[in-house]
């Protein structure tokens, strides 16, 4: 239960004694009312009343998340601000501020009072979307694909295998496979359907081959994780969606499952054992990065890349991997690797987190440069020509942002990609 | 108040239309409501919580699949969901709206709502189909409704950004355009506890017409043309555009 706050009463004397000594004088009174009297403390209480956003009340302003809030950055954010607009009359459930949160959880990280906003957003945007409160346009339509064609992009269900015929090598589908396999791929939507996510699935599946993986995909069977979709509050969409995927999960036999992207190993590693799904997933950077010694043989062409490696929040900071990615693009040839001023646990996020994905219009118009364009900025600045990514939602986010940040000289790419690069030569 | 809305699946269009024979093969296609549909079904769910009633969501079964669409309306706040068993993909609107009005006729509905055509054969018949057929006035293009008493104020557009307001007396049917308001969401968790719930009234078709039309061929359209993408620099680019306007006669 939220602690529960008195409405702040000023304390004015006249004539203040202290040990004996009198010390009143002007200094000691309020000049005037302070602006948090004006205000009752219920609008606090109102999110740290909902289950799971307890911690909102919890603040102390002390501030140290601001510093590390990328959403602050390029807007007025964090969730001391937060706490304070509460206190000064903002509805969160009600304001825009509700959905500029990505969950990055790079707040939680510094604050000492384990505010969590990875618990609070989505509770409260749960809240409001039950309430009938607003919720962004875009964010309803991926909400709606996702219900509707089991993929936020709306593309149709049985054409989520047809990136396949891109690989040009076998990948098989387990259940025409009709056996075990020791190694479940679960593709993802990005890398199903978008076209640069394509590309990514595509060298995964020609690097699995090259290493003589025993493994099989879901084909048409496979649906999104939709664990984006739990974070920008939509919990029902999310139930529906894993009590799916687990039942399909569970209909084969497979030793482990490896995912390309860090949202879905979150909600298959974190999220899903509440569900009663408790089978080992690992990242594809982690898994591949324990077949470096025979990786290195395959990797024969040298990319002469200067490049900067990009650390996804739901990889790094949530699920503590960040040393795996590195050591694979430094198996490569060729490769010089720089780092960004924010890296590993202070890593800058790219925006897509928490539903940011499905909000970039929304969020415009409430920041002042997307998430993804500070960060392609803060890469070109590293000198790089490469910004390399190991999450499918950024292929496409950096994409844009470099191009509309006049760093078109900086390519984006894939871990993926670039291993299959210098497996193949270009 | 009596708010009734008729409301129609039609093959969504995320995927390839496969054709076969004289129509889409439907049984390959997934099926959508209509989009002008969420349009009415919103400004339904409006004038009821402006004035009271009850909003009756009525369609035509046609692949045997409408239930969810029924059961997204009710969530979305509709009070009572009909579905015709029609079971016809191809079945035309003329049909289709003979259908509505025989289900219709029962409710003694005081004002109707249709969407102002549906994006599969862009018809737009069914809203005044159904006027005619149930004997009432009819107003489409509208972008707002708002009852009072026995009579309603619209909002009718017109071409080149122009509005109108009408007072129109009810009952009567309107075919919306779009809704005052953009369509709320559904939470997935309310649509599911409305699926477990709800009970959906089943009506059988009734009546039997036909537009007159026959579909001779139908043909995916031949793909013509090409992109040509212009190098250089933006002087350049700009320059090369200004012949080719020129070239075609254009400018
Ligand atoms: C949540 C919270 C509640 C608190 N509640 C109370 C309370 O009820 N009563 C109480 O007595 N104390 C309270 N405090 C503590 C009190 O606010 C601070 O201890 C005090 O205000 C800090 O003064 P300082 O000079 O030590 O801090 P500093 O950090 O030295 O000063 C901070 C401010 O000084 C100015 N400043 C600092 N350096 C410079 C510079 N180089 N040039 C120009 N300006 C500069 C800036 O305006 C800066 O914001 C609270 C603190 C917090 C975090
Ligand atoms: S770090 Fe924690 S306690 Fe400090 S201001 Fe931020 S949320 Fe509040
Ligand atoms: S989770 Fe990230 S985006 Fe959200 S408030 Fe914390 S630091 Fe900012």
């Amino acid at each position: 239960m939220a602690q529960k706050y008195e409405k702040a009463i000023a304390i004015e004397k006249d004539n203040i004694v202290v040990d004996g000594i009198d010390v009143s004088g002007h200094w000691n009174r309020m000049f005037e009312q302070r602006v948090i009297t004006e205000y009752t403390p219920e609008l606090i209480e109102k999110i740290a009343d909902i289950p799971n956003a307890e911690s909102f009340a919890n603040c102390y302003q002390c501030a140290k998340c601001v510093a590390v809030c990328p959403v602050d950055v390029v807007g007025n954010y964090g969730p001391r601000k937060l706490y304070r607009y509460a206190q000064t009359g903002m509805d969160l459930t009600e304001a825009p501020e509700l959905w500029l949160c990505t969950t990055c959880a790079n707040c939680l990280r510094v604050c000492p009072k384990e505010v969590n906003m990875v618990k609070i957003m989505p509770a409260a945007r749960e809240q409001a979307i039950l309430d009938g409160k607003f919720v962004p346009n875009e964010l309803q339509q991926a909400f709606e694909n996702t219900a509707k064609s089991g993929n936020p992009l709306g593309q149709p269900q049985r054409k989520r295998d047809a990136w396949i015929q891109s690989a040009g090598v076998p990948v098989p589908i387990i259940k025409d496979l009709g056996r075990k396999v020791n190694v479940l791929w679960y593709v993802g939507s990005y890398p199903s359907y978008h076209p640069r996510g394509i590309d990514a699935a595509a060298a995964a599946a020609r690097i699995f081959n090259a290493l003589g993986i025993d493994f099989a995909i879901l084909g048409k069977e496979e649906k999104d994780d939709a664990d984006s979709q739990r974070l920008a509050g939509e919990k029902g969409l999310f139930e529906m969606m894993t009590e799916q995927n687990i039942e399909t999960f569970n209909k084969y036999e497979w030793d482990e499952m490896v995912v390309t992207g860090p949202h879905e190993l979150n909600a298959f590693k974190n999220v899903y054992p509440k569900y009663g799904f408790e089978r080992p997933v690992v990242h594809y950077s982690t898994f591949l990065a324990r077949y470096l010694d025979q990786l290195k043989p395959l990797l024969q062409h040298s990319v002469e890349k200067k490049i900067t490696y990009h650390d996804p929040c739901y990889l790094g900071r949530h699920n503590g991997e960040y040393e795996a990615p590195r050591k694979l693009l430094e198996a490569i040839p060729g490769v010089e690797l720089v780092e960004m001023q924010r890296n590993r646990e202070n890593g800058y996020c790219c925006g897509g987190g928490g539903g940011g994905m499905w909000m970039d219009s929304f969020t415009a118009k409430h920041t002042t440069m997307r998430l993804s364009e500070k960060r392609a900025m803060e890469a070109a600045s590293t000198g790089a020509n490469v910004l390399a990514v190991a999450c499918p939602f950024e292929v496409s986010r950096f994409t844009d942002a470099v191009k509309s940040t006049g760093n078109e000289h900086v390519d984006v790419l894939d871990i993926l990609e670039l291993l299959d690069k210098s497996m193949r030569g270009e | 108040m009596n708010i009734v809305v008729a409301i129609k699946h039609i093959p969504s269009i995320a995927d390839d239309l496969p054709v076969s024979g004289n129509t889409v093969d439907f049984d390959s296609v997934d099926f959508v409501l209509n989009e002008f549909d969420e349009q009415s079904i919103e400004q339904a769910v409006l004038v009821k919580e402006a004035v009271g009633g009850t909003v009756t969501v009525v369609g035509v079964d046609m692949i045997g699949e409408l239930d969810a669409v029924l059961h997204l309306a009710l969530a979305k706040g509709a009070d009572k969901a009909v579905k015709i068993t029609g079971d016809d993909p191809a079945a035309d609107s003329h049909t289709q709206a003979k259908w509505l009005s025989e289900a219709i006729k029962g409710m003694s509905a005081d004002i109707i709502f249709a969407g102002v055509q549906a994006s599969n054969d862009l018809d737009g018949q069914i809203g005044p189909m159904l006027a005619a057929y149930l004997d009432m006035p009819y107003i489409g293009g509208v972008s707002s409704v708002e009852v009072a008493g026995d009579s309603a104020t619209v909002n009718k557009e017109f071409a080149g950004g122009v509005g109108a307001k009408y007072e129109v007396s009810l009952p009567m049917v309107v075919g919306v355009q779009a809704s005052v308001k953009p369509p709320r969401y559904a939470p997935v968790s309310k649509v599911r506890q409305v699926a477990q719930t709800a009970t959906i009234e089943k009506v059988a078709p009734s009546g039997e017409v036909s537009s007159g039309l026959t579909m001779k061929k139908m043909a995916p359209p031949v793909v013509t043309g090409h992109a040509e993408m212009i190098e250089g620099s933006s002087k350049e680019v700009a320059a090369k555009i200004v012949e080719l306007l020129k070239s075609k006669g254009l400018a």
